[in-house]
């Protein structure tokens, strides 16, 4: 089991999810974030004083997945995702040592 | 007016001679026929000017809450948001006891040429019938009423100075003193009778002044550029950025000032007729020109209009506009608008940096300094074609503002604005220094941080886990 954590463009939300689906992933909890990598942030002007907006709106995506499904889930996300434009996001993987269902107290793979 | 009842008695008069039996032998009941009829006109006017005195009187308190409240409520950080509304519903409060108490018979009683009598202390002698020096067809108490809308407004507009750091306390204390001492001689000397400045009655040095251009912003705003500097700036300021936390807010806010602004300038007029006329299209088309010239230099410099331009822009106008309200034609008000609105943008853009004063939401970029502009411009733009204010010993109309002829007006207009200016800077400092003093006007640089809704109200603006 890997848990992908994925910070993307929230206009691209929609096409991920859709993405993710079509290769089996059924579960994922979306968080609406604020951050920034390299990318430099905006300017705002209010009443001619200049703001640097450094931390930008962005989703990030998590689920935790069976080992076989964790290529062909980072590549629907960097498929559906890719702008080609800088703040497009990283997709960050991990291991997960159990995953339990709090209904019936499944362990394992068959719980996710 | 009077001629005008006349007229209308007269016509009326005919009217019933026509259509009722001669009688010559009645000449005593006619006479009471007349005299009836007169009575019932004038209490038709007075009915008509009285509603429109009242929706004008609750115009101008919308301008307080929640206009201001909202505009300037937008503009803060979010954890200061209460803290700046609850200072403009204060003044609503507070003023309005107090000018029940004291600070109306300061402003409007005769009295000196500098400040009014005692002789209306609780409101006496304060009733329903009309006071002819100030409006012969409302009740006083209409008229009483109106004004104090005026003075709520004025000092919640000084709150823009201090907003994010100034104690509550602290805050109210030094704008009741402030109403008394700075507010009530500056009405009392345009607007009173027996007022050193009053055009209408005769005063020493006229100071053409509609709607309060010398009283409402003059003397709020550089109140206002005393406040930013005698408290020092936020903690931060400006090298961390205090950006508005909802221009949706101010944009409402905003555009509730626009509307009951039309209460305020036309309002002025203090009846229903042509003059309300004059005013109220002034001051829209005042308001559209400042929005244009504002958002234009911005759009210039930044390569955007911004909403907030736009909005800032049209507040600007409004006050260039309101001591010229009722006395100048519609396209000199499309002028003193533009001017307004790249003078404002002027003062708040380049003005405030070059000195560094936090004047945290503009109310002297925006009042004081266009309030001072516009006071100057009436001087320059008001004719007698729209409000023949002077008049000969036969009662012809002189000649008003400079584009009459009349460049003498723009001498009294300076006079106006100087007293204006020094008693808001010596009174304001003052009574900062009485207050600094006894409770101390800033909040502690914690309380600050932490934001002044929890510190001083014990509450949040807003609570997204409710």
């Amino acid at each position: 089991m890997q848990k992908i954590e994925a910070v993307i463009q929230p206009s691209k939300l929609d096409a991920v999810k859709d993405a993710l689906l079509e290769v089996g992933i059924e579960g994922m909890t979306i968080l609406e974030a604020r951050g920034h990598g390299r990318q430099k942030g905006h300017t705002e002007f209010y009443r001619g004083r200049e703001y640097t907006v450094d931390l930008l709106p962005k989703i990030k995506l998590e689920m935790v997945v069976p080992d076989e499904l964790v290529e062909k889930a980072v590549q629907a996300i960097v498929s559906s995702a890719r702008t080609g434009k800088i703040g497009d996001g990283k997709i960050f993987l991990s291991k997960i040592d159990e995953a339990i269902r709090i209904r019936n107290d499944e362990r394992g793979a068959s719980a996710l | 007016m009077r001629p005008r009842i006349a007229k209308l008695s007269l016509a009326l008069f005919s009217l019933s001679i026509l259509c009722t039996p001669v009688c010559f032998a009645q000449d005593a009941s006619t006479a009471a026929q007349l005299a009836r009829l007169q009575s019932q006109i004038a209490n038709a006017q007075m009915s008509a000017d009285n509603a429109w005195m009242l929706v004008c009187a609750a115009l101008v308190l919308m301008m307080t809450g929640p206009g201001l409240a909202l505009f300037y409520g937008g503009l803060v950080r979010r954890k200061n948001v209460l803290s700046v509304m609850m200072q403009s519903f204060a003044m609503m409060a507070i003023i309005t006891v107090l000018w029940a108490l004291v600070t109306y018979s300061l402003a409007f009683d005769s009295g000196t040429s500098f400040i009014g009598g005692l002789h209306h202390l609780f409101l006496r002698g304060v009733g329903l019938a009309p006071d002819p020096d100030y409006a012969a067809t409302l009740p006083l108490q209409t008229f009483m009423v109106y004004q104090l809308m005026f003075a709520i407004i004025t000092p919640a507009l000084i709150t823009g100075a201090f907003a994010e750091r100034m104690k509550f306390s602290a805050m109210a204390v030094f704008l009741v003193l402030w109403a008394i001492f700075v507010y009530s001689p500056m009405a009392h000397m345009v607007w009173g009778k027996g007022g050193l400045l009053n055009a209408a009655l005769g005063g020493r040095f006229p100071t053409l002044d509609f709607a309060g251009g010398t009283v409402v912003h003059v003397t709020s705003g550089v109140s206002a550029l005393v406040c930013a500097i005698y408290l020092g700036k936020r903690v931060g300021y400006p090298k961390e950025p205090t950006p508005p936390h909802s221009v949706v807010l101010s944009f409402i806010g905003a555009c509730m000032l626009w509307v009951g602004w039309f209460g305020f300038n036309a309002g002025s007029a203090l009846a229903a007729g042509t003059l309300a006329t004059s005013a109220f299209v002034n001051t829209h088309f005042a308001a559209a020109a400042a929005a244009l010239s504002w958002g234009a230099a911005e759009w210039i410099r930044n390569g955007k209009p911004s909403a907030l331009g736009a909005i800032s822009g049209a507040v600007a106008g409004l006050v260039a506009i309101t001591p010229a309200a009722g006395f100048v034609q519609p396209m000199s008000a499309i002028v003193i608008g533009l001017i307004a609105g790249l003078f404002c943008y002027f003062m708040v853009i380049k003005v405030k940096s070059w000195f560094g004063y936090d004047d945290s939401l503009d109310a002297f970029g925006v009042h004081g300094a266009g309030g001072t502009l516009g006071a100057i411009l009436t001087g320059v733009f008001a004719t007698s074609a729209i409000n023949p204010i002077f008049k000969d010993a036969h009662g012809n109309a002189l000649p008003s503002g400079a584009i009459d002829g009349n460049w003498h007006q723009v001498l009294n207009q300076f006079i106006g604005i100087g007293l204006a200016w020094i008693i808001s800077i010596v009174g304001t400092l003052v009574l900062l220094k009485i207050v600094d003093l006894v409770i101390g006007l800033r909040v502690t640089r914690e309380e600050e941080m932490e934001g002044l809704d929890i510190t001083q109200h014990g509450e949040e603006g807003y609570d997204y886990g409710a």
